[in-house]
């Protein structure tokens, strides 16, 4: 019998990006087939492609040797291909009966909801699956556990023959995992098969049968699981070099800025301590989820801090808000561009001075000329592309967005600069601007802190670098230090705890 | 790049372009409508609906609503009544003061609603307030009409200027709307404070995490909302000669104060709408009322006009603002 799912040389580009170029993967019918890369490594694109969502511009798909095309999520699912993403799609407000059947219901002789034989077919499915549960009631009353096992019932429902699961433990308690786990294996006794993708290694090595590596969009290896080990599987992921598209100018570390001391926000940061100085990038590496922006949020205000003391230039102090982080001298260049950073449907001006309403307008009385000084003088220097000021920020592309982010930090007479995933979606011209930007930042004696995901980017920008998982603190490396490569950063975050 | 400006100023004169043919049309129907008196009564019947719009308008700035603005003018115009009725009150300063304090304490209450309690959106919390502000007007005034203000606090609404001559005179109600439009262009756009009112509409949390206290703007739109009721109502008494408690809840007045926000480019999305595009909003339905009148058309017709001019005036914003669109992507492509 030949592979259910078989993808042979499948690209998909987007303007100015080839998110996964000439992928090629075989998925057998009965495998639990695990997928690992790193963070942009191009494994949601893979997903997105099996599932419908992405057309790919070449290769070809075949589902159970039959070349297919999917153009839109429905001709993948018809096709018995399933995922269950990270964020389940469960409508909290109806019963678990209406969730699995949404948008399949059965109906009676009369064109009415045939509950009776939906509740009874739903039961049965979840007592296959070792669930049992009263599917009348609704789905907001369960746990991520159940919820989970009811998207999987859903694929199962459907005849599904691959279910793609997407961080499917990253949500979990543990005896939830143990729970999935048997499921899934149990599933694989049914023949049905199983795309598992995952951050947390050990789960790979005790439920995959094989494994794929994928790195920066394209296909690494695909190896049975019994042949590799940790340090084999983190090196094919982070395996290449650093290359000169870094203009880092190593700092001259001054004074201590920042400060945190065993700082606790209970359920996100657990004891994380540090210390930012002036005149340096403090980088902060780890995976999705490990704790990093939320420290950043901690720092500015935006996180409750329930143990622990921060110190802000050798004083301990207390940041209440993000409006009395601002009034420290805290700049937070946040993740999400559009949802945090901007007002998309307000100027680029009036975006750039929304954080020094004290200089351009003293009193509340905005000063024109100040501000048309002040976006005239971020628009050249940090090479904005528009014509005018008062054009939408909206209208902007990615980089230049993000240039007005930073301008309206940069006028905001901080001192300490967080940017967090500064050069996420932009292009590779702007990444090597906002670098720039930092090393000014720098020389000016301000003090940095970079969160990235992506490890050249930490590697070769960050004077000293923390890597943090599941919200603390695992290791701390100087640029000197010969730990300060991928590999021992990237098993700090997954999990091997440095000798300190 | 010069034809580029031309049609920007091109679109923003657009809704004052539509007035104008609107007055041009009514004119040509009824020669009457173009008369100076009937004129003055225009701008007249614009004051009430202008004062309580420019409440309106910030509140729909930052995406939200104050569907209690209208009975919030009628308990502020209560409120004097009940000063005249159980103290003997007739000092006009008191009377405006109470009246002006009434309103905006309502406002502020509304924004405390809004931010301290999270209700989900002032729709919820504005529609309760208009219930409880008509009962309470009621209440305090015993459900009877009151008349006798003193001259001092009817002027607002009544006092018109160069009276005399065949000429009605031009009414002090739509210049002190005027002053207070000014005011508010000023507030919008030349303070930080304005700056902060669209910015909260377009998105509050990057407002918020760009170091303003989102909370506080709101309390203060909410608030200043009130104040424009109040002055509202004021003008209300002036007009009619009577605090008519029960007026609130029989009016169209957040309505109509909506729709001159609507007409004039105001959303419900949020961090849009300038108070002129406003006033150009107001003057439209006050023609509609006036010109449909003076050719006998009842209420009927005079409902079904203004409720298609609304429904135009946005569709046509949709429309511009897909096509905007459009060429971008052509343009970037």
């Amino acid at each position: 019998m030949g592979p259910i799912v078989e993808l042979k040389g499948v690209t998909k580009k987007f303007p100015g990006v080839v998110a996964m170029r000439e992928m090629g993967i075989q998925i057998e019918p009965g495998e639990v087939h695990g997928l690992i890369g790193e963070n942009g490594a191009g494994k949601s694109t893979l997903i997105k492609v099996l599932t419908g969502v992405y057309q790919p511009e070449e290769g070809e798909i075949y589902v159970q040797g039959e070349r297919q095309k999917f153009h839109n999520p429905q001709d993948a699912q018809d096709a018995g291909i399933a995922c269950v993403y990270q964020e389940l799609n469960i409508i909290k407000q109806l019963s678990l009966t209406d969730n699995i059947f949404l948008n399949q219901t059965i109906k009676n002789n009369v064109g009415l909801l045939d509950y009776k034989t939906m509740h009874a077919r739903a039961t049965e499915v979840l007592d296959s699956m070792g669930i049992k549960v009263d599917v009348t009631k609704q789905a907001g009353l369960f746990g991520m556990g159940v919820l989970q096992m009811v998207e999987i019932a859903k694929a199962l429902l459907r005849d599904a023959k691959l279910i793609i699961m997407d961080e499917p433990t990253s949500s979990l308690g543990e005896s939830e995992v143990d729970q999935l786990m048997r499921v899934v294996r149990d599933l694989r006794e049914r023949g049905v098969a199983i795309l598992f993708v995952s951050h947390k290694l050990e789960e790979l090595f005790e439920l995959c049968d094989r494994v794929t590596v994928m790195r920066d969009g394209e296909h690494i290896l695909t190896e049975p699981i019994e042949t590799m080990d940790n340090d084999k599987l983190i090196r094919a992921m982070v395996g290449r070099s650093v290359d000169k598209q870094f203009p880092k100018h190593v700092g001259q570390p001054g004074e201590v800025a920042l400060r945190f001391d065993n700082v606790t926000s209970v359920g996100t940061i657990k004891n994380v301590s540090f210390e930012a100085r002036y005149g340096e990038i403090l980088g902060f590496a780890g995976l999705v989820g490990a704790g990093r922006t939320e420290t950043m949020r901690a720092i500015f205000g935006d996180l409750p801090i329930d143990r622990g003391t921060v110190y802000l230039d050798g004083k301990p102090v207390k940041v209440r808000t993000p409006r009395d982080a601002v009034s420290k001298g805290i700049a937070f260049v946040t993740e999400d561009r559009k949802g945090q950073g901007l007002v998309l449907n307000q100027s680029i001006a009036d975006n750039l001075i929304m954080s020094s309403y004290k200089t351009v307008a003293p009193g509340g009385w905005l000063q024109p000329a100040k501000v048309k000084e002040v976006s005239d003088r971020n628009i050249q220097s940090l090479r904005i592309k528009t014509p005018d000021a008062r054009n939408l920020v909206g209208k902007l592309s990615g980089g230049n967005q993000q240039k007005v982010v930073i301008g309206k930090w940069m006028n905001s007479a901080s001192n300490i600069f967080i940017f967090d995933e500064p050069t996420r979606g932009i292009d590779v011209g702007a990444k090597v601007e906002v670098y720039n930007i930092m090393n000014d930042l720098v020389s000016q004696g301000k003090c940095v802190i970079m969160v990235s995901s992506e490890l050249p980017e930490v590697l070769g920008m960050s004077d000293r670098v923390i890597v943090m998982r599941g919200g603390e603190v695992m290791a701390e490396i100087n640029r000197d230090e010969p730990d300060f490569n991928e590999d021992d950063i990237m098993k700090a975050a997954w999990g091997e705890r440095k000798e300190q | 790049m010069n034809n580029k400006r031309f049609a920007g100023i091109l679109r923003a004169l657009a809704p004052l372009l539509a007035l104008v043919i609107l007055i041009v049309v009514m004119t040509l129907i009824t020669p009457e409508f173009a008369t100076v008196n009937n004129s003055m009564n225009v701008l007249r019947q614009t004051a009430v609906n202008g004062f309580l719009a420019a409440g309106m308008l910030l509140t729909l700035i930052t995406a939200g609503i104050d569907l209690s603005v209208g009975t919030n003018a009628i308990l502020s115009a209560a409120a004097m009544a009940f000063l005249m009725v159980a103290f003997g009150i007739t000092n006009p300063f008191v009377l405006l003061l109470m009246a002006l304090v009434t309103g905006t304490v309502v406002g502020f209450v509304n924004g405390v609603l809004l931010t301290k309690l999270q209700l989900p959106h002032p729709f919820v919390s504005t529609l309760g307030m208009k219930y409880v502000l008509a009962g309470l007007a009621l209440f305090i005034l015993a459900t009877r009409t009151v008349s006798g203000f003193p001259e001092g606090v009817t002027a607002l609404g009544s006092a018109d200027l160069l009276k005399g001559g065949g000429f009605n005179g031009f009414p002090v109600s739509f210049i002190a709307m005027l002053v207070l439009f000014v005011i508010i262009h000023f507030l919008l756009n030349r303070t930080a404070l304005g700056r902060s009112i669209y910015a909260v509409g377009g998105n509050p949390e990057a407002t918020r995490l760009s170091g303003i206290n989102t909370d506080r703007v709101l309390i203060f739109v909410y608030s200043a909302a009130g104040f424009c009721a109040a002055l509202a109502g004021i003008v209300i008494v002036g007009r009619s000669g009577v605090a008519n408690p029960s007026a609130g809840m029989s009016g169209n007045y957040e309505t109509d104060a909506i729709a001159a926000c609507i007409i004039g480019g105001a959303s419900f999305t949020g961090g849009k709408g300038t108070i002129w595009g406003t006033l150009i909003g107001a003057l439209m339905i006050s023609v509609i009322r006036n010109g449909l009148t003076l050719m006998n058309a009842q209420s009927d017709v005079q409902f079904m006009v203004i409720g298609a001019v609304i429904i135009i005036a946005v569709a046509i914003d949709v429309r511009r603002n897909a096509s905007e669109e459009k060429r971008r992507r052509l343009a970037m492509a």
